[in-house]
């Protein structure tokens, strides 16, 4: 089978399984959302007939507990289809609203940390695997596999008690400081660069680590091969060796590390976002389980996921453009 | 067989099964020297045995430590009692006045029990995909590795704790099985691509030719080669049920019943340690405590995958481009 088509495959299948896995939650669950809701406005309008709470339910969860299931499932689909992900109780606003507004602040937060947290790697693994026994080598190792025991919540907790308790060098939580109006001006954007640091910070320090080993080790690996030794014979130039030769086949394994990461840089939000109090799509649905505001939570998984299988799919695809062999061959390549 | 005529018939079957029996005891025997020696060449490796010693002095603390020391109460001491590193309480105490050292101690054997409850369950489902995945091939291995790829694309940690909220587990071993949840498809990819290599070595080609049952090829020929590996993956979801299950506790995800090293952090963190130098050592010790075993998970796990790649790497040295 085509790779491409393969890939798209996964994905609708993995789309498909999230949003049947969050009905199954929200429906099937004793004591789930559907069954909560139902307690609690019947505690709240004790004289309200069944089916008006019913219909306040399906307002809120999306779903119709009297129906069949099938029948249930195919509104549930048909409504996240069309975006509409149910009322929060919370909030009081609609689910897709919250979210839509606090996706780009994530994105931006979690997506630089990720690019940098790659730089970082491919650069320092490559240059630790040509210096390979050196005391710059082991040095590097030995921090980078320290700071990757480190939970980046860790991480988060220490760099708060280092850069704003004692330093008082960064602030301690929001998007922006109250005082700087928003707009495309320089005060706003170092503003909010300086609010993004550390949470970055924290998922670059303790991410780094596992990156770089896999690129040195990759390096190193690629380095004993015939082939740099035939290029090497051939006269080429060093540099072009290094990254024609070297690098280009280094990163491939890298390369799917790092869509593995991504879905869970995606879920580290959660912890991340609610630690630096950073109003994105994690603080949502973090706040969404505090408060048991169901339509939230689950609107909330549905739309990371989602995220991720976006970010993963766009990864997959151009991974074909710098490994030929992955689109032409597929998997009887990868077997021998 | 001998040749004898004067063997009686009655005799036979006796004698074919004590056969059997020396060489199957010959096999164990000389698996076991295996694994004795794999177990050497790894302990050879500093980093293995400062796992080892770490996670052995784990085990030390949430098996005897906890007789040794004294359960928490809410008097160990005064509030806040900054650390004396000796005396009473070593730690110092918390803002309810318990002794920190006896809290993250007595906290040890649920972390312990969760850790190997959910190693055992990512690594069990791992392997067993992985390895049916990679031998069988063909279709089977097309819809188990779309089942892994899809798990692995779902957010591990919002799917934990949509789960973890509704359901709502207080035993350690069902919450290490809750936040390993999608942490076998991992330990299965990687498996899978050791097989795919090891199902054409002759041995097996041999069983199969014998017609070995497929059951017994991959109990028998192929999951001992992948043990060190096997091991590799079990230790590293160890790491990762630490990692999350902290994580839920520090938030809150889960009911709490007794100590927990999250529940201490998260105490700490909302009285306010992280802001306040003085308290700062509340969030420290659980801190602290936490990166330890992950530490020595990781370094055991270097050792052991030193084991494993040790061939790889040695070919690569000796044809190394000098």
């Amino acid at each position: 089978m085509n790779y491409y088509v393969k890939r798209a495959i996964r994905s609708f299948v993995t789309l498909v399984l999230v949003i049947t896995v969050t009905f199954g939650l929200t429906r099937l669950m004793p004591g789930g959302p559907v069954d909560y809701m139902r307690a609690k406005l019947r505690k709240q309008n004790p004289n309200m007939p069944s089916e008006q709470i019913d219909q306040l339910v399906q307002a809120y969860v999306g779903v119709k507990p009297d129906e069949p299931l099938y029948v249930q499932y195919f509104n549930y689909v048909t409504n996240v289809l069309q975006g509409d992900l149910g009322e929060s109780t919370y909030y009081n606003e609609p689910v897709a609203q919250i979210y839509a507004e606090a996706i780009p602040w994530t994105l931006f937060v979690l997506g630089t940390a990720m690019l940098v947290t790659f730089a970082i790697a491919i650069s320092l693994g490559a240059l630790l695997a040509y210096k390979e026994g050196s005391r710059l080598d082991s040095a590097v190792s030995t921090v980078a596999i320290v700071m990757n025991s480190i939970p980046y919540y860790v991480a988060a907790i220490l760099l708060i008690a280092v850069f704003v308790t004692n330093l008082q060098m960064y602030p301690l939580s929001g998007r922006s400081s109250l005082g700087v109006t928003p707009g495309f001006n320089l005060p706003y954007i170092m503003d909010v660069l300086r609010h993004a640091t550390l949470p970055m910070l924290s998922v670059i320090i303790t991410g780094f680590g596992v990156q770089t080993l896999a690129m040195r080790s990759n390096s190193i690996r690629v380095l004993g091969e015939d082939y740099i030794r035939v290029a090497q014979l051939r006269m080429l130039p060093t540099s072009r060796i290094a990254n024609q030769y070297v690098a280009r086949n280094a990163i491939l394994p890298i390369y799917t590390g790092f869509v593995i990461q991504i879905g869970f840089i995606f879920g580290g939000s959660i912890i991340l976002e609610d630690i630096f109090r950073y109003p994105g799509v994690g603080y949502y649905f973090f706040n969404a389980i505090t408060a048991r505001d169901y339509p939230l939570m689950m609107g909330g998984f549905l739309i990371i996921s989602v995220a991720v299988v976006i970010a993963v799919t766009i990864a997959d695809l151009t991974y074909g453009l710098i490994d030929p062999r992955a689109s032409a061959g597929g998997d009887s390549s990868e077997a021998y | 067989m001998a040749d004898g005529g004067e063997v009686h018939e009655a005799e036979i079957p006796l004698d074919s099964v004590s056969v059997e029996d020396v060489s199957r005891w010959d096999r164990i025997a000389k698996q076991l020297r295996g694994y004795w020696e794999t177990f050497l060449l790894a302990w050879s490796d500093w980093r293995f045995k400062a796992g080892l010693v770490i996670l052995s002095g784990f085990v030390f603390a949430g098996t005897i430590g906890t007789v040794l020391v004294d359960a928490p109460t809410y008097q160990d001491g005064g509030k806040w009692d900054s650390p004396t590193f000796v005396g009473e309480n070593p730690l110092g105490t918390d803002q309810f006045g318990q002794d920190i050292l006896a809290l993250l101690v007595h906290a040890t054997p649920d972390m312990l029990l969760m850790l190997a409850g959910g190693a055992v369950f990512a690594t069990g489902i791992g392997a067993f995909v992985g390895i049916v995945s990679g031998y069988k091939g063909g279709r089977a291995d097309e819809v188990l590795m779309t089942l892994t790829d899809t798990a692995m694309m779902i957010p591990g940690l919002p799917l934990i704790i949509i789960v973890g909220a509704i359901w709502e587990p207080t035993s350690p071993i069902l919450v290490g099985i809750l936040v390993s949840i999608n942490a076998w498809a991992g330990t299965a990819r990687s498996l899978r691509s050791q097989v795919l290599t090891i199902r054409e070595e002759e041995y097996v080609e041999a069983s199969r030719i014998m017609g070995v049952s497929t059951g017994s090829i991959l109990r028998k020929d192929i999951t001992p080669q992948l043990l060190p590996l096997i091991l590799v993956n079990f230790v590293m979801s160890g790491r990762g049920v630490i990692f999350n299950s902290v994580a839920l506790y520090f938030l809150g995800v889960l009911p709490v019943e007794g100590v927990n090293w999250g529940v201490m952090l998260e105490k700490a963190y909302t009285a306010g340690a992280v802001t306040s130098t003085e308290l700062f050592y509340t969030v420290l010790w659980p801190l602290l405590t936490i990166v330890l075993l992950s530490w020595g998970l990781i370094m055991l796990s270097q050792g052991l995958d030193r084991v494993v790649n040790v061939r790889v790497r040695d070919r690569h040295e000796g044809e190394g481009a000098e």
